[in-house]
């Protein structure tokens, strides 16, 4: 059930002079929250900026007295991510969801492998929680510019996720971009008999697209969550439009496509739907 | 003391003055999940045409202070889809429905109200003559004033339902619009669309939109918003209908005492979907605190009486 909650800052970790993570006092929302959906954040009562920005579910808090709010990965870049970067313990920040189409969760014996880009990172917390509760084999491929912008390693080693790691300038895992070593393993699941892999990704669009052209390389299903300039969350603005095949699978370099709102018929999408602009 | 939020929009009546604003809340089942749409005065649609329609590629909105400016491209599912798919619930829902429809030729109006005056459900017309960010038809018959009220009396030939045509801001003299529509034998004017408007990112020197220009809404265009409803209330005799930047039950009540007998809501909402239940809690204590019985007698009672200064002696 939609909810707009004034919910009160637990505390908010810097993890980085950009990066930080804030946990929220918004039970009943994170309670309601399914992997992939996203809340609208406000920063403040000001006009400037007048609208909100919506955040993925980092984590969903939990205790012996059940679920106590959620969190949210950040990056601070604008006056809203500023806003959340710099908040204390006890201000309010109102916080509207759960929104959006969730991930569809896989099953064993197929696998799982999330790919995410910086902050792209958001979405694969509550993902890979929900994927190994149903016993779901989960590797998560993450890269950043550094090995000091790649975050919560023992948090995702520690629940048994495999981490496969590239950064920019190598200083952690490949000295490459994502896809590099994420291609590098699905050309090793050739010679093997495979169990279904199904690709999940959040980061950039243009790693989303390279993900959904190497996906589709090795005819591996993709799911992506893609982030647009977004107004409202609910459908009513048609602001955060996203291109999709009219038809999938058509040959055309760029196929008949048409708009969709990434609110509401995402932010998840198949990844074989999209048509990049 | 209970007090009575009805207002009159020709032969509408509405149960209160807060009407969803066209092009900000979807088709209106979008947001069923956060307001019970029986308990608006109206929800304005989503723009039709006759044919869907793509819109423009992004970016389509960017914020400025107190405000943001769209170029949706009036990206829409067409009305027989419309009639067909969204409607139906509509009517379940409970919602009073004002249609607002776009035509890029006079034709095309028509045949839009011959459709939804066939249709089940559908309360009233808006005309969105007025929006600035297509280029073919819709702001060319708002923009004149022979063409409004061509486009007005031609529609209101073949509907009974109440025509409202939505007016733009991006002319010299709106009251003369009103007064062209009035003529026409329009039931109300609604207004304001938005005010054409451009932001540029100065690193890259290249406009935000896709669109280069866009429509400027939100609290940033309020007073201007005020004074053009109370010019056309002056002008006509027919009901005003006021939006422009609303974003609080003192904001709507503003407009209400500048001489509009409804109210739309559009951005506000995107930032606040429950913001519906606020208003209407805010203005029926406003009513209590003023002694106010009927919402309808509070219709443009601005007071511009000049005044003695009043001394308080101590």
């Amino acid at each position: 059930m939609l909810r707009d909650v004034e919910a009160r800052v637990i505390r908010n970790t810097r993890l980085s002079p950009d990066y930080n993570v804030i946990a929220l006092a918004a039970p009943d929302i994170a309670a309601a929250t399914r992997p992939g959906q996203f809340v609208m954040v406000k920063s403040g009562r000001s006009g400037d900026p007048l609208l909100r920005r919506p955040f993925s579910v980092f984590e969903v808090l939990r205790s012996n007295n059940g679920v106590d709010g959620l969190t949210l990965l950040s990056k601070r870049i604008g006056v809203t991510t500023s806003m959340l970067f710099d908040a204390v313990e006890g201000d309010t920040i109102s916080c509207l969801g759960p929104l959006g189409r969730p991930f569809e969760l896989v099953d064993p014996p197929a696998e799982a492998w999330m790919v995410a880009g910086g902050v792209g990172l958001a979405p694969f917390a509550t993902l890979g929680d929900a994927l190994l509760a149903r016993g779901t084999k989960t590797t998560l491929f993450y890269g950043a510019r550094s090995g000091a912008e790649l975050f919560y390693l023992d948090w995702f080693r520690s629940r048994g996720i495999r981490l496969v790691l590239s950064t920019e300038d190598g200083s952690l895992g490949d000295r490459a971009r994502i896809t590099v070593p994420l291609e590098r393993e699905l050309r090793d699941l050739g010679s093997r008999p495979v169990p279904a892999v199904m690709i999940y990704a959040c980061g950039p669009e243009p790693m989303l697209e390279a993900v959904t052209h190497v996906a589709a390389r090795f005819t591996c299903p993709s799911q992506v969550s893609v982030e647009r300039v977004m107004g409202c969350g609910m459908g009513g603005c048609y602001s955060c439009v996203i291109p999709v095949r009219d038809d999938a699978g058509s040959e055309s370099t760029r196929p008949a496509h048409h708009y969709v709102r990434s609110c509401i018929a995402g932010p998840v999408f198949r990844g074989d739907a999209l048509v990049w602009d | 003391m209970g007090v009575d939020l009805s207002v009159q929009i020709g032969a509408l009546t509405l149960a209160n003055p807060l009407i969803a604003a066209s092009g900000c809340f979807g088709y209106g089942v979008e947001y069923a999940e956060a307001v019970d749409l029986s308990t608006l005065g109206g929800v304005a649609v989503k723009g039709l045409f006759l044919k869907e329609r793509e819109g423009h590629p992004p970016e389509r909105i960017v914020e400025t202070p107190s405000g943001m400016l769209n170029a949706i491209g009036l990206q829409g599912i067409g009305v027989h889809r419309f009639v067909r798919e969204k409607l139906p619930e509509l009517r379940q829902l409970g919602a009073t429905v004002i249609v607002n429809i776009c035509g890029s030729t006079l034709d095309e109006y028509v045949e839009l109200a011959r459709i939804l005056s066939d249709a089940e459900g559908v309360a009233a017309l808006e005309l969105n003559i007025s929006c600035p960010n297509i280029k073919e038809g819709g702001i060319t018959f708002g923009c004149s004033l022979h063409g409004t009220f061509d486009v007005v009396s031609a529609v209101k030939k073949v509907t009974p339902l109440p025509v409202i045509p939505k007016l733009t801001p991006n002319v010299t003299d709106v009251a003369s619009f009103a007064r062209a529509s009035e003529d026409a034998g329009a039931d109300a004017v609604s207004l304001v669309n938005t005010f054409l408007a451009m932001a540029i990112d100065v690193e890259t020197r290249r406009p935000i939109l896709s669109n280069i220009v866009g429509g400027l809404s939100g609290p940033a265009i309020r007073p201007i918003a005020v004074r053009m409803v109370y010019e056309c209330r002056r002008a006509v005799k027919i009901p005003v209908v006021g939006m422009g930047g609303i974003a609080s039950a003192r904001d709507a009540l503003e407009f209400i005492i500048a001489g509009a007998t409804a109210v739309q809501v559009g951005t506000a909402n995107f930032v606040d979907p429950f913001i519906w239940g606020k208003l209407l809690d805010g203005i029926t204590d406003y009513m209590r605190r003023h002694g106010v019985e009927r919402l309808a007698d509070l219709i443009g009672t601005i007071d511009t009486t000049s005044r003695e200064k009043q001394w308080i002696s101590s």
